[in-house]
């Protein structure tokens, strides 16, 4: 074996803590996770080797179908939702200037800061159907909303509007990358009398594609694997489980409830496999088709 | 140290408390995945730490067992009030010898669990009773036969469906607690309103209350002012199958009855009501903006006409709103006589146990007549105190509310709840329980969630409930095979 430089060997020494936390803590448990998945195991009891029924089981479980439905639906309606508006506020805050731009950097950051739980219950006041603030903001414009909380066709849009409450971090990429854009383009672009649309597209666009390529990957995963809010709404409580049925029941929250509800562990594990395998797939795709379309400031001084 | 050489079975390092104290029957704080896996990490993390202490470091985060004093570890309970107060003391009193470890807080599934598959569970939970059967087929409680008859619990003392509730398989697995029933809550103003005098209703007659409901409804615009009769679906369903005469699941809890036509009939006209009176989406959303608990409770602030719901938003409402008027009534099945879904929490041992002798006591102590009769006590001369009513405590002990309720509870002179009181004790002997199955969580999701599909109108009661007995008698019989 090749003998390590003494900065390497102790590059190793600080990594290892982190090191020994993945193994542990995060391979361990999906490899034994990989191995449940194969078997049926109640907790309690020892685990059962099952072959491939879990899976096979889950083609044929409608609920499984129901919630890959209801989790692809709101991706594709919170993703670029988010980051139209994430990059509409990071514009917005680029044009900030001075002394207030620490300040609202901060208040645009602050919903980041509340826990999802909280985010939870407080939508499940706002967007109340009789009682919300949301409908009665609706109601000054003659409109009757909707019965968010209560209305399955609804339900899923109300979560929705209650995702875009947490674009702090989102807008924080795509402002620093924004300021990462070098003035001279812009000024060089309006010289050659481009407008701002133009100038947006040409020039701003393609110098922030590596950051909006990032956030549409880590929204996506995010998305796909949406639990928290959902379940604080929709699931929270044993009331609150009798009185929703599936129109929020998103793919984890149908793998949380497997898992420790009816305690189907092998079950859960192959749900938790086939949702890991289906977020690298579309991660990959993403990668593919973003090579494409993004620019990496790197490449020019390499070609 | 290497994470490898940490043993957590080898200390009693026990989740942490879950902040909430809990009152009997409320639903608590929603939990979140976090916040489940927190107490499972840090359990963990304390085990780990205990070993790095060495031998002999004993005495800081959890009693070892070693040696003379025991130890008990409870979970799923909290200590609210002096109901609980009172009994733990009593434990205390006659176990002198035991070191006891109260962790607060409410019963969560998946930490209990977590604790068993990791071989470190508490000595004694705390649980509601309808989850009994589905643990104790899994093996993750144990049979308390042996502990009733060395202690020499006198489980006759229990009221009877009480009893049924905690027994699986002809064994004992749990002793119960408190008895919660469900009674008729009417607002006096919204029956008056309705030209009816409110303790003249009799939910007997199933055209007459949908009539009254229509009555008592009261809506302007897209907006529920006034929800005139809430049936309490889906939950419910059992109470009104019953009502109509049917059972939703066969005594030994091996055969569903969902597809009886009789609950169909009873779901169908549940449903008609709630649509008739602004349909579900409205009705619910205007349910969710409810605090029974408060001074602003729905039958305070007229936004309730008559409800079915368990006996502790009554007595609550003794306490909160001494004045407010209702009359409640017994829930009477279509033959007139009174049907009333009991339910209530549960002491069981969990599988693996480190004492459970001490255990066994600790069930005995906190369900016998004796400490409840105390509990009581302590709870009137606090009421008396504070110039409120005391309403009874209604347990799940017949020997101890015989006692309650002749010597300790006393009129009030506010007639609402001294008549409300004599109704919840009227149909304590009406009380019946949805048998226990192996499958019990499985089963009543699959009812559940067919009452729901009704309500929110995607399937007609009929092949919503062939549905559900299809899916529910094929988790039973899963879990049985």
């Amino acid at each position: 074996m090749r003998r390590l430089r003494p900065e390497t060997r102790w590059a190793y020494v600080f990594v290892l803590p982190w090191l020994i936390g993945l193994v542990l803590f995060q391979a361990g448990p999906m490899v034994a996770s990989l191995v449940l998945s194969f078997t049926d195991y109640d907790l309690i009891g020892s685990p059962e080797f099952a072959g491939t029924a879990n899976y096979a089981r889950m083609m044929e479980d409608p609920k499984v179908a129901r919630a890959i439905g209801n989790t692809v639906v709101y991706t594709l309606l919170h993703v670029p939702l988010a980051i139209a508006l994430a990059l509409a506020l990071a514009l917005v805050l680029n044009r900030v200037t001075g002394r207030a731009a620490g300040a609202f950097r901060t208040i645009f950051y602050l919903p980041s800061m509340t826990p999802y739980v909280a985010v939870g219950v407080l939508f499940l006041f706002l967007l109340n159907g009789q009682a919300g603030v949301v409908n009665q903001f609706l109601a000054l414009f003659g409109v009757e909303g909707p019965q968010w909380t209560t209305d399955p066709d609804w339900i899923l849009m109300g979560i929705v509007l209650m995702s875009l409450w947490n674009l702090g971090s989102t807008t924080i990429i795509l402002f620093a990358a924004l300021r990462n854009v070098p003035r001279e383009l812009s000024e060089a672009a309006m010289i050659d009398g481009a407008g701002p649309w133009q100038r947006f597209r040409a020039v701003t666009l393609p110098m922030i594609s590596s950051a909006l390529f990032f956030v549409v990957i880590i929204n996506t995963i995010t998305s796909l694997q949406m639990f928290d809010q959902v379940y604080t709404m929709f699931f929270g409580n044993q009331t609150a489980q009798q009185s929703y049925g599936d129109a929020a029941l998103f793919y984890v929250v149908y793998l949380f409830q497997q898992a420790f509800q009816f305690l189907r562990m092998g079950y859960a594990s192959a749900l938790a496999w086939v949702l890991f395998l289906v977020i690298a797939i579309i991660t990959l795709v993403q990668v593919k088709v973003g090579n494409r379309l993004v620019y990496y400031e790197a490449e020019e001084h390499a070609g | 140290m290497s994470g490898s050489s940490v043993n957590p079975a080898r200390t009693t390092a026990v989740p942490p408390d879950r902040a909430a104290a809990v009152s009997p029957g409320r639903t608590g704080p929603a939990r979140s995945r976090r916040a489940g896996l927190a107490p499972v990490l840090v359990s963990a993390l304390v085990a780990a730490l205990a070993a790095c202490g060495g031998v002999g470091s004993g005495g800081g985060g959890g009693g070892e067992k070693s040696g003379g004093g025991a130890s008990l570890t409870t979970m799923g309970f909290g200590l609210p009030d002096e109901i609980a107060t009172v009994r733990v003391e009593a434990f205390k009193k006659a176990r002198p010898d035991v070191a006891l470890q109260i962790n607060e807080g409410q019963f969560d599934e998946q930490a209990f669990l977590s604790a068993i598959a990791a071989g470190n569970p508490p000595d004694v939970v705390y649980l509601p009773r309808d989850r009994i059967g589905g643990y104790a087929a899994r093996g993750a409680i144990q049979p308390l036969d042996g502990c009733v008859t060395e202690q020499g619990i006198p489980t006759g003392d229990f009221y009877p469906a009480a009893q049924q509730q905690v027994k699986y398989d002809g064994k004992w697995y749990g002793m119960p607690e408190f008895y919660n029933s469900i009674v008729l809550v009417v607002n006096d103003k919204a029956a008056k309103d309705a030209g009816i005098d409110p303790a003249g209703i009799d939910t007997s007659d199933w055209d007459r209350l949908a009539e009254l409901a229509g009555k008592m409804t009261r809506a302007k615009g897209g907006t529920i002012e006034r929800f005139g009769f809430y049936p309490k679906l889906p939950e419910f369903l059992p109470l009104w199958a019953k009502a109509n005469g049917a059972d939703i699941l066969s005594a030994d809890g091996r055969t569903s009855r969902l597809d009886d036509p009789k609950v169909t009939e009873a779901l169908a006209y549940a449903h008609r009501l709630v649509e008739a009176q602004g349909g579900w989406t409205k009705l619910k959303a205007f349910t969710d903006t409810f605090d029974y608990f408060g001074e602003g409770n729905p039958f305070a602030k007229d936004q309730i006409g008559a409800m079915l719901t368990e006996q502790f938003v009554v007595t609550a409402m003794a306490g909160t709103t001494p004045d407010v008027a209702i009359t409640v009534l017994p829930f009477k099945d279509r033959r007139g006589n009174p049907v009333n879904n009991v339910g209530g929490n549960a002491w069981v041992i969990p599988k693996g146990a480190r004492n459970p002798d001490a255990a066994c006591a600790w069930v005995k102590t906190m369900t016998a007549a004796d400490t409840w009769i105390a509990a009581a006590r302590a709870r009137a001369d606090k009421r008396a105190q504070e110039g409120k009513a005391y309403t009874g405590t209604y347990t799940g002990n017949a020997k101890a509310d015989e006692v309650i309720f002749s010597e300790i509870v006393k009129p009030s002179g506010r007639k609402a709840f001294d008549d409300a009181v004599k109704v919840i004790r009227s149909v304590q002997q009406a009380g019946f329980v949805v048998p226990q199955s192996a499958a019990a969580a499985e089963f009543r999701k699959a009812w559940e969630d067919a009452a729901l599909r009704v309500l929110q109108g995607d399937q007609k009661a009929a092949d919503a409930l062939d549905r559900a007995h299809a899916e529910g008698q094929k988790a039973i019989d899963e879990a049985t095979s």
